[in-house]
């Protein structure tokens, strides 16, 4: 599986959640940390996990993550 | 934003055709998904000089801060009669519609109705979420039955207040619209789903094949007592049963 | 060239919005305005127009509120109880400084009233019907050509201000038949652009358009544009025509279709050695208070003729104060009142 990475805005974060239940691997969680507006921020607990799948930010309702991934180089060429 | 990670490629972010403004929702709630999936849509078919939106009075009342195309702010319930003087005005606009279930379902129906049957060539978006949310939490046309709102403090009585509405279905039967279809947004593949729906009512009007609207099961974690994980639950659980996802007209 | 066409007033109105570069007209059927939309059934399609038949008044305000937003020219009409309908969307698009024209034909009222001819509405049209503090051109024709000519300039008043303009008529004007002359018709396409309309944000910053701020500082700014340009309407649009004032003992202060009888009565009245003279507004807003003042100074008694409990009435005797005598005679009830009362109340006002 590809590696990916997710970085969260901590100041669009609202700390709902969605990510946590929408990640399939257990990448996210709260971080106890809160942000300007008080919301515990999410963030990755378990990055080693992290596949790029963006279901974290596909149900992110602050669009507060963005994802990245290694290009597989199985695929290229 | 932290720094990207490195040797990566970023597959995934706000789409351009959003501004960087920060949404006015509550935690969890489904209005910001909706936008982001707009976003995407406009920019996939890269019609963001020629889209007009419109915001409805409702906790999407702001909707005119979220996007960087031309906006107005209407008055409750006219959105779908804005939307055909602006559309009639000028067909070369795309014009969407975005209304919660009191503006499209209830002070609005007429409008509502009218606009499908004149298969007006524009895209409602019309989220449902069952309670009113702006004003407090009141009953909403779509309210379930038994649903506890402060207006239906002891759950809503059939006998007083009638049942939820389906709106998609009544209009579903009318002979004009091109696309009704009504979505969720749970889990990833609802989301998915959704996506694809609220893209193809923005091509459908691109391409002048007449009207197209996407009612969305949206949760309201404030109005419902719930967590948002829980909200997406009672969607996929309650809600569902009550208001079919699918697609109910498909003319394109 | 101008033709001269034999054309009732609803008609009038219709046509000469067309000629004005009316892009888009929606309204819901009421009588007695009915062919006024009939007019534009006929011909806003054939020459490549948007006209829609509104599922009510309250949506036909709305598709107006949304064509004005794209930048066009765009009228509606109805008759009062259709106007009270209108009355939210009216006060969206003054607070969103959105132009368009709407045509009260007048009827008896309250209620469903009857379709007979009234004034019962100056209330509604000068004072606001709609919530917040707004203000509307109002103009009142006295006749079918004036007619014409007052819907003409509503466009042009509209989009200089970018304010909402009524035209308030009534039943027996929008009844009744005579010649028109109307001007060549103007190009939409040769209107000057409208720069804040929701066009589409090619090669600019997007054009928001809305009657909203949650900051009360801010909306506080909002109203004082408003207020601004209800200020330079003030200064720069009031309308009014006096007739035989010059050395009359008594003035008949009237508007529309009563005016155009005080006419008569003034014919009758001066054969009878009574000094009678006519002050008309032609903008009930903004209301002639300057030049209704100066004629006060100079008679005994302005009496104020309306088909009404008496409405204009409060802003003659505002405009007048203590300066002359300011009886009212009214109808009520979509009566219209004939020359010979109007004669008999200036005869028992001038002794």
């Amino acid at each position: 599986m590809p590696k990916g990475a997710v970085r969260i805005d901590v100041e669009r974060c609202k700390g709902c959640g969605l990510c946590i239940s929408a990640c399939p691997h257990g990448v996210l969680a709260f971080s106890g940390t809160l942000n300007t507006s008080g919301y515990d921020v999410v963030r990755m607990e378990r990055p080693e996990a992290c596949v790029g799948c963006a279901f974290c930010a596909m149900t992110c309702p602050d669009i507060a993550v963005e994802v990245y991934r290694e290009k597989s180089p199985a695929k290229e060429g | 934003m932290p720094a990207s990670p490195t040797g990566m490629t970023k597959v995934f972010s706000r789409p351009s055709s959003l501004t960087d403004a920060r949404f006015t929702y509550c935690p969890g709630c489904h209005h910001g998904i909706i936008t982001r999936i707009i976003g995407d849509a406009i920019d996939k078919l890269g019609i963001v000089e020629r889209t007009v939106g419109i915001a409805p009075v409702g906790c999407s009342v702001f909707a005119y801060l979220w996007y960087r195309c031309d906006a107005l702010q209407v008055a409750h319930g006219r959105a779908s009669a804005v939307a055909t003087g602006l559309k009639r005005a000028n067909p070369d606009l795309i014009v969407f519609s975005y209304q919660g279930d009191g503006d499209f379902a209830s002070i609005g129906a007429a409008e509502s109705i009218h606009a499908a049957n004149r298969g007006e060539n524009i895209t409602v978006i019309f989220v449902n979420n069952q309670v009113y949310g702006m004003t407090g939490g009141e009953m909403a046309p779509t309210t379930l039955v038994g649903q506890k709102t402060s207006t239906t403090p002891d759950g809503r009585d059939p006998r007083v207040s009638g049942y939820p509405i389906r709106f998609s279905e009544m209009l579903a039967q009318l002979e004009a619209p091109t696309y009704i279809t009504r979505q969720a947004l749970y889990d990833t593949r609802r989301i998915n789903d959704t996506t694809r729906a609220v893209e193809k009512a923005f091509r459908n009007q691109a391409e002048g094949a007449g009207y197209s609207l996407v009612e969305i099961l949206a949760t309201c974690p404030t109005n419902w007592r719930m967590s948002p994980s829980k909200a997406n639950r009672h969607v996929e659980e309650v809600v569902t049963r009550v208001f079919p996802l699918g697609d109910l007209v498909d003319r394109g | 060239m101008e033709q001269r066409m034999l054309l009732r007033g609803n008609e009038v109105i219709a046509e000469a919005a067309i000629r004005a570069g009316c892009q888009c007209y929606f309204a819901y059927p009421i009588t007695p305005q009915a062919e006024l939309l009939e007019h534009m059934a006929r011909n806003m399609p054939r020459l490549g127009r948007a006209f829609v038949q509104a599922e009510s008044e309250v949506a036909a305000i709305s598709m107006v509120y949304g064509a004005a937003a794209a930048g066009v020219r765009v009228m509606t009409s109805s008759s009062s109880p259709g106007i009270s309908l209108k009355q939210e969307g009216i006060s969206y698009l003054a607070g969103s400084r959105l132009p368009a024209v709407i045509v009260n034909v007048v009827r008896g009222g309250p209620g469903l009233g009857n379709i007979a001819p009234s004034q019962c509405d100056y209330f509604q049209a000068t004072k606001g019907g709609g919530h917040g503090d707004y203000r509307m051109i109002v103009l009142g024709p006295s006749t079918v050509p004036e007619a014409g000519e007052l819907t003409m300039l509503a466009f042009d008043l509209a989009d200089r201000y970018r304010t909402p303009v009524m035209i308030l008529a009534d039943g027996l004007l929008g009844q009744m038949m005579e010649p028109v002359s109307l001007p060549e018709p103007v190009d939409p396409a040769s209107l000057p652009n409208k720069p804040w309309a929701t066009t589409g944000a090619a090669g600019r910053d997007p054009n928001i358009i809305l009657s909203f701020d949650l900051d009360p500082e801010k909306l506080k700014e909002m109203n004082q544009v408003l207020q601004e340009t209800y200020h330079r309407i003030t200064e720069n649009e009031v309308r009014c025509e006096e007739t035989e004032t010059e050395d009359a003992e008594i003035v008949i202060a009237a508007y529309g279709t009563i005016a155009r009888i005080a006419k008569s009565v003034i014919r009758m009245a001066r054969a009878d050695g009574i000094r009678l003279g006519l002050f008309r507004p032609i903008t009930l807003w903004p209301f002639p208070y300057d030049p209704l003042r100066a004629l006060a100074d100079r008679v005994e008694t302005v009496l104020t003729v309306e088909m009404s409990a008496g409405q204009m009435w409060e802003d003659v005797r505002l405009a007048i104060a203590e300066r002359a005598a300011t009886p009212f005679y009214g109808e009520m009830g979509g009566v219209v009142p004939t020359p010979r009362a109007i004669l008999n109340e200036v005869i028992k006002h001038a002794r």
